[in-house]
């Protein structure tokens, strides 16, 4: 048993619980060898203790069936103890485990709900999308999984992308969706402090990529930072539309992960930015994760009706 | 130490008391035994569907947010037990309690098939025969009939009966189903066939505590010990020697006839579950010996002592104990019915989105998200609308129309948004309402909490 650092504590209560147990019967068998017959309209004896005002406690006794009772306990109690862990470190001759009964929960409840979720698994995205019950199967979903992190309205906020736009930092198509729910992504944005400059420099290439999207800047610290902008045009793209093949966002645009302030795009600069979406292939399986992928599409895209996708 | 089981063979009683507690077994079983068969709306009237955690009686679907409720009931019963116990003493045990009823039921299966009290203890002694073992046969038969039927019946308060029965019929039950069915058919059997009065003397924590509820104005099953002593064989010069002689025959037919078997002559004891049934026997023998009734009866400690008459008992009924029972009683009997009356069949939690407190949107917007959770308890599809207030310019940035099934519940995220510079930075009291376009009656309004970041 992994929760002890030794085996003592093992046989410590192996021992403790054996002895009780034949502590018990050995008093319930020294106890009935003795019959009592109360005689007709009789009285029954006092323990002879009188505690006040005249008050003493009869030595009724008990029950025979029990009595029986008693004896079925201690029975049940060693064929419990045969059959499931309970002695020390014995695991019982059944091999019962809390974790077992989860595996085993969770198996029956993979055949219950899996037929449910596996009949949509071969329908195509786009279409899954407009079909309501795949919809609202795929928002609780959603909500179960995915809203921790990226809000019950899949809006997102600092750090988590807000996928109900259709600004995507990896791809905004039905397979790539998938394939990120699937797959997980990482996102590094390594530290281009060292690269660009002094403060003052990294300030200007910050008022550059705020221009980039028309936002307001200063123009004479954005010229000077165009020329600097060199350096993160390998990833971002000269033009600073990014590039959805390594997850480089798109800077051209309103839409900022870290925000937008003059502060916040120099600390991106200086510190670099690493983020990671776990995978969750093995915890949801392709069936649910399809299901998923059709509701995050159908958050941005106007699905088409084709009638009954089933 | 240990001690066997006295049978008690139990002599057949008629009378007043005895009555009353037959029609409170034709009362409480035609309840408990027809109840899961009504119908209300094309469903079961009565369903407790533990699985989908709804509980149908009759018009109304509580849900486990209910909870309150079944509390309340619980109270309910135990001021019940408190009023009518300070008043009339052990009356739940001796006419309404279902190990009284049952074990009526199956003593009157035990004298249809094996006959009177004597008959039936000179069939006990009676050595093996196969008379005997098909007389006995027969009874644990229909001892088994009645508790099998029994636990058929709790279990179709759990599972939809007609689909029950047509399991049974079909030998499809599930495993819970028999599990169940037998375990209530044998605790039925076990309890009114084998354990009886054991089950008030040895098991039941109320026979114990029964001397915490009465005062000595309880009315309580009384021997008129002043009345029937001495006790002694009647005859014929009674009049005569009426100082030495008591009213009290010593038929002992109070203690044949006592479900507990104790001797009532002795004073109350704790076994009395106050069935009246040597009141009853009392009764009859003093009509045939031509005494006046009650040397048995109903009396309350004080008018013993005191030789008060049935007025003054009453007058004594209305005493502060049992006036403070009865105002809480009404009291939580009124909140009860009040509160289920005026129940709105729609509930609402407001889940706020604990992974961002507050984002600041385009123009500067301040946006908070949150899940409703809604639940319709009603019976009916509903469309609602999502209104929200509390500050200024708040509004809902998604769709402000929801719509449910019957007795559905959805968590429906929305998302909440404020115009630059409103509200107070940190947290804001928001309220969210919830209100059926079909029915303006139909709302509910919960308390929220919108963060404006600082």
């Amino acid at each position: 048993m992994a929760d002890f650092t030794n085996g003592f504590w093992g046989i410590y209560i192996t021992v403790l619980t054996v002895l009780g147990i034949a502590g018990c019967a050995l008093l319930l068998w020294s106890q009935s060898t003795v019959r009592i017959d109360i005689p007709e309209g009789g009285q029954v004896e006092t323990t002879g203790h009188d505690w006040e005002e005249g008050l003493s406690e009869l030595n009724n006794p008990m029950p025979r069936w029990w009595m029986w009772l008693f004896y079925i306990t201690i029975i049940f109690g060693i064929i419990y103890l045969f059959l499931y862990p309970g002695l020390g470190t014995y695991a019982g001759k059944l091999g019962w485990a809390s974790a077992g009964a989860y595996q085993k929960e969770l198996k029956v409840a993979d055949e219950e709900y899996g037929p449910l979720f596996a009949r949509y698994q071969q329908t195509d995205l786009t279409l899954l999308a407009a079909d309501p019950t795949a919809r609202a199967i795929g928002e609780r979903l959603f909500l179960t999984y995915c809203a921790q992190c990226h809000g019950s309205d899949a809006r997102g906020s600092k750090g988590y992308p807000n996928l109900a736009d259709t600004d995507w930092l990896h791809g905004g198509d039905p397979a790539v969706i998938k394939a990120t729910i699937l797959e997980g992504r990482n996102g590094r944005m390594p530290p281009m402090g060292a690269a660009i400059g002094s403060d003052k420099e990294i300030e200007q290439v910050a008022h550059y990529v705020k221009s980039l999207s028309g936002s307001a800047a200063d123009p004479i610290k954005a010229a000077f930072g165009k020329e600097k902008f060199a350096a993160c045009a390998a990833c971002h793209g000269a033009d600073g539309k990014g590039n959805q093949a390594i997850g480089a966002p798109n800077l051209a645009d309103k839409i900022w992960l870290y925000g937008g302030s003059v502060s916040a795009i120099m600390e991106s600069i200086r510190g670099g930015r690493a983020n990671a979406m776990p995978a969750f292939d093995d915890f949801l399986g392709e069936a649910k994760a399809h299901l998923l992928s059709a509701y995050v599409w159908g958050l941005s895209n106007a699905p088409v009706a084709t009638g009954n996708t089933q | 130490m240990y001690t066997a089981r006295e049978e008690i063979y139990l002599r057949q009683i008629k009378g007043r008391y005895a009555s009353v507690r037959w029609l409170f077994v034709w009362v409480t079983q035609l309840i408990f035994y027809g109840l899961p068969w009504l119908s209300w709306n094309d469903r079961q009237a009565v369903l407790f569907d533990l699985g989908a955690r709804k509980f149908y009686i009759f018009g109304v679907v509580l849900w486990p947010q209910d909870f309150i409720y079944l509390a309340a009931l619980l109270i309910i019963s135990a001021y019940s037990l408190f009023l009518f116990t300070a008043i009339f003493g052990r009356v739940w045990c001796g006419f309404a309690c279902p190990q009284t009823v049952y074990t009526e039921i199956f003593m009157w299966i035990e004298r249809k098939i094996e006959g009177a009290r004597s008959a039936r203890m000179r069939l006990d002694r009676q050595p093996a025969s196969v008379g005997k073992f098909a007389r006995k046969a027969a009874k644990h038969a229909a001892w088994g009939a009645v508790a099998w039927w029994t636990g058929f019946t709790f279990v179709g308060y759990f599972t939809p009966v007609h689909g029950l029965s047509a399991a049974v019929v079909t030998l499809t039950l599930g495993a819970w189903e028999w599990f169940w069915i037998l375990f209530y058919a044998l605790a039925t059997y076990g309890n009114a066939g084998w354990m009886r009065e054991q089950v008030c003397t040895y098991m039941c924590p109320y026979a114990r505590f029964q001397s915490a509820m009465f005062d000595k104005d309880s009315l309580i099953i009384t021997y008129d010990a002043e009345r029937g002593e001495p006790r002694g064989a009647h005859n014929k010069n009674r009049a005569a020697d009426a100082n030495r002689q008591g009213d009290c025959i010593d038929c002992s037919l109070c203690v044949q006839v006592c479900p507990t078997g104790i001797d009532i002559r002795h004073g109350l004891q704790y076994e009395c579950i106050g069935c009246a049934a040597c009141v009853d026997a009392c009764n009859g023998v003093m009509d045939k010996v031509g005494s006046p009734r009650g040397l048995i009866r109903y009396a309350t400690e004080h008018a013993m002592v005191n030789r008060s008459t049935p007025a003054h008992i009453l007058r004594h009924a209305f005493r502060p104990r049992v006036l403070i029972y009865s105002v809480a009683l009404l009291g939580i009997v009124s909140v009860f019915f009040g509160a289920l009356l005026t129940r709105t069949p729609l509930m609402m939690d407001v889940i706020r989105d604990r992974g961002a407190m507050g984002r600041e949107v385009e123009n500067g917007m301040v946006e908070n998200v949150y899940r409703l959770q809604i639940m319709n308890t009603d019976e009916a599809p509903h469309r609602y609308r999502i209104s929200v207030a509390g500050i200024d310019s708040i509004h809902l940035e998604t769709a402000d129309e929801v719509g449910l099934g019957a007795t559905e519940t959805r968590g429906v995220p929305v998302t909440v948004r404020i115009h630059a510079g409103k509200g107070d930075k940190g947290s804001n009291k928001i309220t969210f309402n919830l209100q059926a376009i079909d029915n303006p009656q139909l709302y509910v309004t919960e308390k929220a909490v919108f963060f404006v970041p600082r």
